[in-house]
């Protein structure tokens, strides 16, 4: 029995806290009376992960055995997530790979000779052979790549089917192959309350025709929040695209949990509470600490992007999307939730070097700002951390650095959009439609490895929630140019940014520190 | 006469062109060709000439490239040593000339064709185009291209030039001299956008945002129906004046392919060496700085079957492969001549007078000098962009 999560509140005892900052932390001290918020101890996980597949597919919820759709001569398609999720990557075999092999055995025991699989990467750039071989592992990748396993093309005009509208007007449009098969099998990874459910089939395998009806300012400022699909207009409406796709295609969705074991034993004091640290621990983070600060820049980005997180499989769940579904968001919660009573004036956190992005790429100043006032702001349940009108500090260094192969449309959208403005109201208006349709942003992501030209705006709106709520936004070290581009505000140091948002929220704030990762989703009561 | 006399130095030449770009305070002191003299006033040649006492005379951009040894050796056979430059003049006319009475103020059209040498009119002469003249080495005068080149004629450096009844424009009463200096590289531009011609709509790249540049911007908003004017520009108050003149959009040399890229949806490649360029791209460009990296942008960022024209005085060494790869039609636009307007054949300079009488130019001169502080004048116009100057001219009547 893992032990909850947990809020500290910081007294003289309390030992300076560990922050992340990008490709670095630190150790912190916080103010007297500081909430500190730690996630639930990592879950056990499933002893024996080949049997609870096995266990899914057979006994799934909401549908028949998995052998029982299997027929010769039919069509069988497999998508996974791609490699947006998890962070870090996990150590192989990655659960991707152990559950499609498992469905491939079903599929050739049944006689099913037409099998194809595919990448879910939605507008995502396209993984390499060797992420995708990571993800697959070896056995899969041999067998099926190139020909029959490939990325998701949300620009190939011939390799996408229009579905139909939802009965809100939505468009619904996904991959031809997963669209004409007679059993679309989908394998997800469910990192965070926000993946997974009816957003894994219309998201990852649609097409910008699509993906623009969720994906836009109004349902980000409508979704409190996005990391609680309930409240939600996100999900609300991949919830209608998934149940209109659910009509004319057969859907058989494999979810899988994780526990937040995150780092590795050499960094796995970034895992505990700090009081907890041993010596070998503290000997571990001054040693890592020193090494770190001294590795030239390229070193260090090497080295955090070898990360793999030795994360345990806590659930595996198959069957009908909704059912399925629910029981992931169970198996999230108990490994996340943590009970907060009361919003704080102040929100502090550390942003670390990866989010769903840039793996084995750059964390540019615009997944800063979405890690940041996106993905971290938004996990909440109930209402954020911190109040209408608070502030939000966040401990980054925002370089105005940019991967060129990876992120070619971010490049612009920083130089030309938000030099104009960063509404994102506004941006969604001007902007949007010309970014979508370059047809050079377009070569890019079907041909390289370039995320879509449109991605940056997402990132941008992810973030529009937070913006709109905060009174002030504040990156402690970050780059004084970037972070003014995207119109929040630089500070030296932490102490420098108490006394900055002291002018929004006075200067004895309630403050609420939100320690991670490892994930962690705030109740706030 | 006082005057600044660009004589013959070699050495100085060597010394200006390998050190003035890295130490460009020295051209403007000890390695300048240029010396401050007192010499006799030029001659009156021939009838129809007379003499000029300049008001306000401007320092151009090619004028610098012949101070700092960056001009075409091309030009040698043009000119006559040593001369007195400054062709951007608006002055007073010294003694009655035809039907212009002394003490008219005038501005020079500085391009010493066939009418002002007294010799048969070339083809190109007789067909208005003075700019392409074919005798502009033979005649009344020595060899020099322009007043300000010739060592007959005097300059605008000076405080007396020489000038034929074909070479003046009367200014009007209203004008003041701050904008007059600038009817001469107004013209220039003008002549440029003629040359580029762009269709409705075109998308339009200008290199560059000194004096041509800016002008070319109003010149290309007076004159065509272009689309998108995408300028390049070096510093902040070049940024603020070129979109108050009519730009679009304006972007940093080092930023302009990524931005041009952009706003035509271009596709965008890497070679191997070089710079990168466009696919696709602008449909008409005009550099009107002249230098190879100038050049270069315009190139490697004009859409196939495009044009681009050359306004600044051009130092060459630009990889020509663009316009055979992409069949670029690239063109020059030098001085000025005779338009085809909508309303028919007009003089440039006739275009121009008309045009600085209305646009917004206040501000352009940002300074002048006396020709007695010529080093601080030459500093300020290599340092113009930098400093925020448009224009930098002499005023040859101060002491």
């Amino acid at each position: 029995m893992s032990r909850p999560g947990f809020v500290l509140e910081v007294d003289e005892r309390t030992p300076p806290l560990l922050v992340h900052e990008g490709e670095s932390f630190k150790l912190q001290k916080f103010p007297l009376g500081t909430q500190v918020l730690y996630p639930p101890d990592p879950l056990a996980g499933i002893r024996d992960v080949n049997a609870a597949i096995r266990h899914a597919l057979l006994n799934p919820l909401g549908s028949e055995p998995l052998p029982e759709l299997l027929k010769p001569g039919m069509r069988l398609t497999i998508a996974f997530d791609d490699i947006s999720l998890p962070l870090p990557p996990m150590v192989t075999p990655d659960i991707r790979g152990r559950v499609i092999e498992h469905v491939l055995e079903l599929a050739a025991r049944a006689g099913v000779d037409d099998v194809k699989i595919i990448v879910a990467n939605s507008l995502h750039r396209r993984m390499t052979p060797s992420e995708i071989k990571r993800a697959v592992g070896e056995r899969v990748y041999r067998s099926f790549f190139p020909g029959d396993l490939t990325n998701h093309d949300a620009e190939d005009r011939d390799g996408l089917t229009y579905i139909g509208q939802t009965d809100r007007g939505e468009d619904v449009e996904i991959n031809k192959r997963a669209a004409e098969s007679d059993l679309l099998v989908y394998v997800n990874i469910n990192l965070v309350a926000m993946d997974g459910g009816h957003k894994s089939v219309p998201v990852g395998l649609g097409s910008y025709r699509s993906l623009k009806h969720h994906h836009n300012v109004q349902t980000m400022l409508n979704s409190r929040s996005f990391m609680d699909p309930h409240h939600s207009a996100l999900h609300d409406s991949t919830g209608r695209m998934g149940r209109l796709l659910a009509g004319h295609l057969r859907i058989f969705t494999i979810e899988t949990t994780l526990n937040n074991d995150t780092f590795p034993d050499a960094f796995g004091f970034l895992n505990k509470r700090e009081w907890e640290w041993t010596l070998a621990d503290q000997a571990r983070y001054l040693a890592a600490k020193k090494a770190n600060d001294l590795a030239p820049s390229r070193v260090r980005r090497e080295v955090w992007h070898r990360i793999e997180a030795p994360y345990k499989v806590t659930g595996i769940h198959a069957g009908e999307t909704e059912a399925v579904h629910e029981r992931t968001l169970a198996n999230v919660h108990r490994q996340q939730l943590v009970e907060v009573n009361g919003q704080a004036d102040v929100m502090v956190v550390g942003l670390p070097y990866i989010c769903p992005y840039n793996v084995n790429s750059i964390m540019n100043p615009i997944l800063v700002q979405c890690l940041g006032l996106g993905y971290f702001f938004n996990l909440y349940r109930g209402k954020p951390l911190v109040r209408e009108g608070g502030a939000m500090i966040l401990h980054h260094p925002v370089p105005w650095e940019f991967h060129q192969v990876h992120h070619p449309s971010y490049v612009d959208f920083f130089d030309e959009v938000l030099a104009e403005t960063t509404d994102p109201a506004q941006i969604e208006a001007k902007y949007e439609q010309q970014y979508a349709q370059d047809p050079w942003y377009i070569h890019l992501y079907r041909n390289s490895y370039a995320y879509h030209g449109v991605h940056p705006f997402y990132m941008w709106y992810w973030g529009a929630h937070a913006m709109e709520y905060l009174g002030d936004v504040i990156f402690v070290g970050g780059d004084r140019r970037s972070v003014h581009r995207m119109g929040f505000r630089s500070a030296s140091t932490f102490a420098d940014a108490l006394e900055m948002a002291s002018e929004t929220v006075g200067s004895s704030p309630r403050i609420s520190y939100f320690h991670t990762p490892p994930m962690t989703l705030a109740e706030v009561r | 006469m006082l005057a600044l006399e660009l004589y013959r130095s070699i050495p100085r030449y060597l010394a200006a062109r390998t050190v003035g770009a890295r130490m460009p305070g020295l051209l403007a002191g000890p390695v300048a060709p240029l010396r401050l003299v007192n010499r006799d006033e030029p001659r009156v040649p021939a009838e129809g000439w007379a003499r000029v006492e300049p008001r306000l005379s401007g320092i151009c951009g090619s004028d610098l490239a012949t101070l700092s040894g960056h001009a075409s050796f091309y030009f040698s056979s043009l000119v006559s040593m040593p001369f007195i430059p400054g062709h951007e003049v608006v002055g007073e006319l010294f003694d009655p000339l035809d039907d212009l009475p002394a003490g008219t103020r005038v501005v020079l059209e500085p391009v010493l064709s066939c009418a002002a040498r007294g010799v048969e009119p070339c083809p190109s002469c007789t067909g208005g185009a003075t700019d392409r003249c074919d005798r502009i080495t033979v005649g009344h005068v020595s060899p020099g291209l322009q007043t300000g080149y010739c060592a007959d004629t005097g300059g605008g450096w000076g405080r007396m030039l020489v000038a034929h009844r074909s070479q003046l424009h009367p200014v009007p009463d209203a004008m003041t001299d701050r904008r007059a200096v600038l009817v001469e590289p107004l013209a220039c531009a003008i002549h440029g956008v003629f040359r580029a011609r762009p269709e409705p709509g075109a998308s339009v790249l200008v290199v560059g945002a000194g004096t041509v540049g800016m002008l070319t911007i109003l010149a290309l908003r007076e004159f065509t129906q272009a689309g998108r004017v995408v300028v390049v520009a070096k510093h902040p108050r070049q940024r603020e004046l070129a979109i108050q003149l009519g730009a679009t959009e304006v972007t940093d040399p080092g930023s302009a392919v990524q931005a041009l890229r952009r706003s035509t949806h271009a596709y965008r490649l890497k070679p191997e060496r070089g710079g990168s360029y466009l696919l696709g791209g602008v449909d008409v460009a005009l550099d009107c700085v002249g230098n190879r990296t100038s050049l270069a942008l315009a190139l490697r960022t004009t859409r196939a079957g495009g044009r681009v024209v050359l306004t600044g005085m051009p130092e060459g060494g630009a990889d020509l492969a663009p316009i055979w790869f992409r069949e670029l039609e690239l063109t020059g636009a030098y001085a000025t001549g005779t338009e085809l307007t909508e309303n028919g054949p007009a003089k440039t300079f006739d275009l121009a007078i008309d045009l600085a009488a209305e646009a917004p130019l206040e501000g352009m001169v940002g300074a002048e000098y006396p020709l007695s502080r010529w080093r601080e004048a030459l500093d300020h116009a290599f340092g113009a962009g930098r400093l925020g100057t448009v224009k930098v001219a002499f005023d040859p009547r101060r002491d």
